[in-house]
């Protein structure tokens, strides 16, 4: 399958506009799951706005939230699809680009030091763009993940070593969500990356919290983790923004890499309970829109 | 837990009445201020034209579309999607708002931080909380961007707002010292070790 530049540029623009308006069904029944477990009256009422806020932006066509992000576009390419990768990165930012001026958004991007802002939600280096291959496959995907500050900025990375044990990790996740406090927009989903360097022990971080609610790692070690913490991490009771009562997080999600023998690296991630994320996914058949 | 409508501006004795956990709506004006805005004001030496004497501020950098000046839009701007922003990035500018512009009422989420409590306290003011990520319905309360200063500094402008029936907001700290956020940050500290045992952590 070939893949026409001027496609992706046209499904880049659409997919930032549609993460912003529409959340996917799994953070949906999430949210449906704690109301109905939530003990505290403040809690109940904020998870209330919350699911009637989903709502009003569907009904209005408008954005869920105003922080429109990071964007972040997540390129699966399959085995039987030719690309110009370069091309493909261009129309990538274009699309993002034109999504901004013609919608328009508010572009959350500015430059590190002089803090000067495009307007246009890029800058160097951004939008962050991640490709990653599977085989057989005759699709190329695209996620796009509009990130937001509040939780990006409840991000953090321990280089634990290996005799302080799985024990480290597991202390660090519950401290990092008390650390968060309502900081980080509440209910989360707490993303945790485990092993590997110190920059993928991060990015796996990123891929934990934006993976769909209900997924499970991969690495059975992984899985086992995450749902020991999920378990347990509503009993802090930070709860919704950070006001109390049982609902500080949808789940805990863990993303393991190998590691090299004296290290213990953890990080973690977190995204807040807009959740949002939307896919497009070319065929030979055209392009189909979803989460 | 009382409910409060405030017709803005208001005065020092209207915002030591509330208490944490009463709600108030907001009429007629509010002002968005954000990071950007506020570093120029108190760091960069810039003033702005509006006076804030007793009114309320949102932390909030919104998602405008420039349309012109109409009547319908005085500023030139239409509101497209308004919320808020973690607000205890700002902390540092609660007190110079109230010390030097009079601002009474800060509205945001995640809360602020102790300084800002002590101001509250000497100085007459609260915080409401406004949920985080709920901008679509937050926006259907405001009626226009009547004006805007300081617009270099877009989308982190000084943005005035018209506003109608906007709340309930929550008081998560009041003019007495009370805090939300500090009493679930001192339980939720409390439970850590409850946890970390329930995970199976040595102490």
């Amino acid at each position: 399958m070939k893949v026409d530049p001027k496609q992706v540029e046209e499904a880049c623009k659409e997919l930032y506009i549609r993460a912003l308006k529409m959340l996917p069904p799994d953070i949906k029944e999430g949210f449906k799951q704690l109301d109905s477990r939530e003990s505290d009256a403040t809690g109940k009422a904020i998870l209330g706005t919350m699911i009637r806020n989903i709502t009003v932006a569907e009904d209005t066509n408008n954005l869920l939230c105003q922080d429109t992000g990071i964007p972040i576009y997540n390129v699966t390419i399959g085995t039987n699809v030719a690309v110009d990768g370069y091309a493909l990165k261009q129309a990538i930012i274009k699309g993002c680009e034109r999504a901004t001026k013609e919608h328009p958004l508010r572009s959350s991007v500015v430059h590190p030091t002089t803090r000067k802002n495009e307007h246009t939600s890029c800058g160097r280096q951004v939008p962050v763009i991640n490709i990653d291959f599977v085989p057989d496959a005759d699709t190329l995907a695209i996620e796009m993940i509009p990130k937001g500050s509040g939780s990006e900025n409840n991000s953090w990375l321990k280089m634990a070593i290996p005799a302080e044990g799985i024990d480290a990790i597991k202390t660090f996740v519950i401290d990092c969500v008390l650390e968060a406090g309502g900081k980080s927009c509440p209910p989360v989903i707490v993303g945790v990356g485990v092993g590997g360097t110190a920059d993928l022990c991060v990015h796996l971080s990123k891929v934990a919290a934006t993976r769909p609610l209900g997924s499970q790692c991969e690495d059975p070690e992984g899985a086992k983790l995450e749902a020991e913490l999920s378990k347990v991490v509503n009993q802090l009771g930070v709860g919704a923004q950070g006001l109390g009562g049982d609902s500080t997080a949808f789940a805990v999600h863990v993303e393991t890499a190998a590691t090299h023998i004296t290290m213990n690296p953890v990080a973690v991630n977190m995204q807040c309970h807009s959740a949002r994320r939307a896919r497009a996914t070319f065929t030979p058949k055209g392009v189909g829109y979803g989460y | 837990m009382a409910h409060y409508e405030l017709n803005m501006p208001v005065s020092e004795e209207q915002v030591r009445k509330l208490r944490i956990n009463d709600t108030v709506t907001l009429q007629q004006t509010l002002y968005g201020i954000r990071d950007a805005t506020q570093i120029h004001m108190f760091d960069h030496g810039r003033k702005t034209r509006f006076d804030l004497k007793g009114h309320a501020v949102i932390h909030t950098a919104p998602n405008v579309k420039w349309v012109g000046e109409t009547k319908e839009h005085p500023s030139g701007y239409a509101p497209i999607c308004i919320g808020t922003t973690t607000s205890s990035r700002m902390e540092r500018f609660t007190r110079p708002l109230m010390e030097q512009y009079g601002v009474r009422i800060v509205i945001g989420k995640g809360g602020l931080l102790a300084a800002s409590a002590k101001a509250f306290s000497d100085l007459g003011g609260v915080y409401l909380a406004i949920i985080g990520g709920t901008a679509a319905l937050e926006t259907t309360w405001i009626e226009q961007i009547e004006e805007v200063d300081l617009d270099d500094l877009n989308p982190e402008s000084l943005w005035k707002f018209r506003i109608k029936g906007f709340g309930p907001l929550l008081v998560a700290m009041d003019a007495h010292g009370g805090s939300l956020y500090t009493a679930v940050n001192a339980s939720a500290k409390d439970k850590r070790a409850g946890v970390l045992a329930a995970l199976g952590v040595k102490p």
